[in-house]
């Protein structure tokens, strides 16, 4: 034993021992396990929420030592972060997903920012310069160390981080998603890198979900699922249909009511939509998506983060997201106008936000005036609000959704994010639409309140509505749609019938996809 | 994650808060910020009617009082909007000095013949009034430039012009006295005055303290209806509730409420009756009262307000034209920093340059002492109303005792922080 456990102290740099971390209501992490070996590129997998996040954010201290359970020994020691400067300090440094740099300010500022060679306050630039030169040398950038960073394209700026990383003298580096905003000769310069740093004895994590890219550099893979380390692949063993059995493969028992869809004619239809990017004019968000959706139909929009679905609804929805919006949207076969928010909902077109507390609620309010936000004129007349039949219809709408709390009176920002979705459902039901948009109605919620909302879906359906439900939880759109549009990169990579789809072609499709856009 | 199949009923803290006394208290709890800041003003009345000696309740003093701080009030009204809205507008003070200006040059100066009727005057003013709102909520609401800034700009252009108007340091008057009447005139007594106790002079030629009480007769029965309408209308949306199944406050709370209310307003009625009725602007400052209570509570408008400044994008998401109903807000505002201006005019009877400098801030105060929130969402117009109050209250009882102006301030800032600290310990505690 005590021998085994030398030669695990020599090789192993990390190792993470049955990690638990539980919010609120749901498990997050359980009895995670993690072990990296010194100078190996080690890639995480896992579906979106599956808790790659969460487990990183464990390792860097951003979840002290004591909200989780569980051991990390790093370079065998057994560590106890407080925050991300002890976990920065030993030389673990993570590079989020959402880039963490100052856009106004310098390349050498940006890099030392918090850090500056400085005696008293009064920082030395010449000396961060050219230690920043250093530092751009060694990643392979040709910038000037004093440009801003927003003068510089995304894929600069991830190398800048990198920079930053390597200022800190990272033992260990971890790179969340690092190509999900890359251009394609971007990402492979960025592999290139890694395996350059390989070279040079560092040792790195990649959480990817692009499974050619984990193919091209990884030595390792470990597979995470519901928050469950499912398996370590060796080298020799990593192929993309092993990772994707791998990722999906859970079993999909009764978690979803049952339906008997009862399907009509096509009532809602788009086509050719095109939207480009708000800020970015010449970048093209949403690329010529056609689809429709019957009456009495549940429709799904699978598809990785950053594929555009969410774009693509808010597009559609008053135009509240984009610019340069070409295409048609048809209501049992007439055109529509859905130019604003208000035409859209006249139209009677509904769209349920996936981020309730930003886009979805006034969490400082009531639940029964979030619920008829969205139709005060069916409680009012001549502008003049009728408390009483305001008050059945929020109570008529927390009793159909089942929403729990002391009364209509109870603030929205107090309740649970599963009642809270009740609420924005319940505001979208009230302004009675044909077409509902449920962008990912089940986030961040537990599996009861997952179960009353795909029943309430199934119960709009069978009154005969449209319905377009945008998830990641491919299980999930399996469970409640009668069809399925795989979406990547702006458009529509695949169709198929719910009954004909599993988790396995949604993932190929999303893949085959991805590897189509260099042409 | 749980491994649960089926829908696992959440542990409820649902159904278990009805009836009883619980309902009392959480009834008080919930309106513990309205009924605080009532109270609140209750004891600093108190307090300067014993510091003063009893001046602060004469009837001539209470009309000061409310001569002196309705343009506060007036615009406060304005002020609660942007503030719910989300925004903040500092320009107020100066747009009511420039119309005060531009209200005097078109009454005394410039030949308009006509026009120069202080009625058109007052109309033509207001309108001015709405342009000016218009154009500085259309870069705020159309452009999204913070209103900060663009009020920031306001302030200093309106104050600019008011001054040029006036031709430099001078002021402009008199105006006519149909016009002052706005500020300093009263109702009319078109019943007949009722003398309770008839004037005793005594040898020496005055009236003896204590005789001599008349009083104004409409004052009194204004003062009466209103009151019964207050209590009717009390009563009759307890009624409502109840018919439709809902509890409401409970019984005793809500006629000791009443009995209260009805109480303190009767006393002052009582007093202003005694001295030479209701002001005019008094009834003004009422009737806008009543609107902006009934706008907030029972108009869409008004709810839209608050569920803008409450979450703009979730707003807009739901069908809310944020653009169209800033724009309102603040033209709303103009409008109301208009009709201050001309109550400040009315009351100095004439323009100067200064009218309303710093008025602005007074009025921010007040709706903030009243528990509007800075992030927007938040506030009641009764609370900014009686936050107006505190603070003329306090600037009139302080200078009755011969406070020194400085100090003045210093007080009426501490009661200002102290107010919102106050709001915030009981935001965190709950």
């Amino acid at each position: 034993m005590r021998q085994g456990a030398e030669f695990l102290m020599t090789s192993t740099i990390l190792e993470m021992r049955d990690i638990t971390k539980t919010f609120p209501g749901v498990k997050a992490l359980s009895n995670v396990n993690l072990s990296v070996e010194e100078g190996e590129i080690h890639a995480i997998v896992g579906e979106n929420g599956a808790g790659k996040s969460t487990l990183m954010k464990v390792l860097s201290g951003v979840y002290p030592s004591g909200t989780y359970e569980g051991d990390i020994v790093f370079r065998g020691q057994e560590c106890h972060f407080k925050g991300i400067h002890d976990s920065e300090h030993i030389g673990i440094v993570i590079i989020h997903q959402e880039l963490a740099l100052v856009p106004m300010l310098s390349i050498a500022e940006n890099i030392f920012l918090g850090n500056e060679h400085a005696t008293y306050g009064v920082i030395d630039w010449n000396a961060n310069e050219k230690r920043t030169k250093a530092l751009l040398d060694k990643v392979g950038l040709k910038e000037d160390p004093k440009t801003l960073i927003t003068n510089i394209g995304v894929g600069k700026q991830q190398l800048v981080e990198i920079a930053k990383a390597l200022s800190k003298e990272v033992k260990l580096l971890i790179l969340d998603e690092p190509t999900a905003s890359l251009s394609e000769k971007d990402s492979q310069a960025l592999l290139d890198l890694l395996l350059e740093f390989k070279r040079q004895g560092m040792t790195s994590i990649l959480i990817s979900h692009k499974l050619n890219e984990v193919n091209r550099v990884a030595d390792k893979v470990t597979v995470i699922r519901d928050g469950r380390t499912i398996e370590t692949l060796p080298r020799k063993d990593i192929s993309e249909d092993r990772i994707i059995t791998s990722m999906v493969g859970r079993s999909l028992d009764d978690r979803y009511p049952p339906r008997e869809p009862q399907i009509g004619d096509v009532v809602f239809e788009v086509k050719d939509w095109s939207v480009y990017h708000p800020i970015h004019a010449e970048r093209q968000v949403i690329k010529n998506i056609s689809l429709n959706v019957r009456k009495g139909e549940v429709v799904g929009i699978a598809g990785l983060m950053g594929a555009g679905r969410t774009e693509f609804a808010m597009s559609l929805f008053g135009r509240t997201y984009g610019r340069h919006i070409t295409g048609e949207v048809l209501l049992e076969g007439k055109p529509i106008d859905l130019s604003s928010v208000s035409k859209a909902v006249e139209n009677r077109i509904a769209y349920v936000t996936e981020d309730r507390k930003t886009y979805g609620l006034n969490l400082i309010d009531h639940i029964k005036h979030n619920v008829t936000l969205a139709n005060l004129g069916g409680v009012s007349s001549r502008g003049v609000i009728d408390d009483m039949r305001e008050m059945s219809v929020a109570n008529d709408y927390r009793k159909k959704t089942n929403i729990r709390a002391s009364s209509v009176y109870q603030l929205t920002g107090n309740l649970s994010g599963g009642n809270q979705q009740k609420v924005v459902l319940s505001k979208w039901l009230f302004a009675d639409p044909e077409v509902l948009i449920l962008d990912e109605p089940t986030r961040g919620i537990d599996v009861g309140a997952k179960y009353e909302i795909y029943t309430i879906i199934a119960r709009l359906a069978a009154e005969g509505k449209a319905i377009i439900v945008i998830s990641s939880e491919m299980p999930e759109l399996l469970g409640i749609t009668d069809r399925i549009y795989v979406m990547n990169e702006g458009r529509i990579v695949g169709e198929m019938a719910a009954s004909d789809a599993s988790q396995e072609k949604i993932m190929r499709a999303i893949v085959r996809g991805e590897g189509k856009k260099a042409s | 994650m749980s491994t649960d199949s089926a829908p696992a009923p959440q542990s409820g803290t649902a159904e278990d808060v009805k009836h009883g006394p619980r309902i009392a208290v959480s009834a008080l709890t919930t309106n513990l910020r309205e009924y605080g800041l009532i109270i609140a003003l209750i004891v600093i009345m108190l307090f300067f009617q014993y510091t003063t000696s009893g001046t602060l309740f004469k009837p001539v003093n209470l009309s000061n009082l409310v001569q002196q701080n309705s343009f506060i009030i007036v615009m406060a009204l304005g002020m609660l909007l942007v503030i719910v809205a989300g925004y903040i507008d500092l320009s107020v003070g100066s747009v009511a000095g420039f119309i005060g200006a531009l209200a005097a040059m078109m009454m005394v100066i410039w030949p308009l013949g006509i026009f120069s009727n202080p009625l058109v005057v007052s109309i033509v003013c207001l309108i001015v009034g709405a342009l000016i709102g218009a154009a500085q909520g259309y870069w705020i609401a159309y452009h999204r430039i913070p209103s900060f800034i663009v009020t920031l700009a306001g302030m200093l252009i309106f104050r600019g012009i008011c001054q040029a108007l006036l031709g430099g340091g001078s002021s402009v008057g008199p105006l006519p006295d149909s016009f002052k009447a706005l500020s300093s005139g009263f109702i009319p007594d078109v019943i007949g005055p009722l003398t309770l106790i008839p004037p005793t002079v005594n040898a020496a030629g005055k009236t003896i303290v204590g005789s001599g009480l008349t009083l104004h007769m409409t004052t009194i029965v204004l003062g009466l209806v209103a009151v019964l309408a207050y209590a009717y209308f009390g009563l009759r949306a307890r009624r409502k509730r109840e018919r439709h199944g809902y509890e409401a406050e409970p019984f005793p709370l809500f006629v000791i409420k009443t009995l209260v209310g009805s109480a303190l307003a009767l006393f002052l009625v009582f007093q202003f009756a005694s001295y030479k009725g209701l002001p005019v602007v008094l009834m003004v400052m009422g009737v806008l009262i009543s609107l902006f209570v009934f706008v907030t509570k029972r108009m869409t408008i008004g709810r839209r307000i608050y569920a803008m400044g409450g979450n703009a994008k979730a707003a807009q998401l739901s069908g809310i034209n944020t653009e169209r109903l800033t724009l309102l807000v603040f033209i709303n505002m103009g409008v109301l920093s208009a009709l201050g201006g001309l109550i400040i005019a009315a009351r100095l009877g004439q323009a100067v340059p200064a009218a309303g400098l710093g008025s602005e801030l007074d009025v921010i105060a007040a709706v903030f002492i009243g528990g509007a929130s800075a992030m927007g969402g938040v506030g009641q117009v009764i609370g900014a109303v009686v936050g107006g109050f505190i603070m003329g209250v306090m600037n009139n009882g302080m200078s009755i005792m011969g406070v020194n102006v400085d100090w003045q301030q210093v007080v009426k800032g501490l009661v200002l922080l102290g107010a919102v600290i106050f709001d915030v310990y009981n935001k965190n505690k709950a």
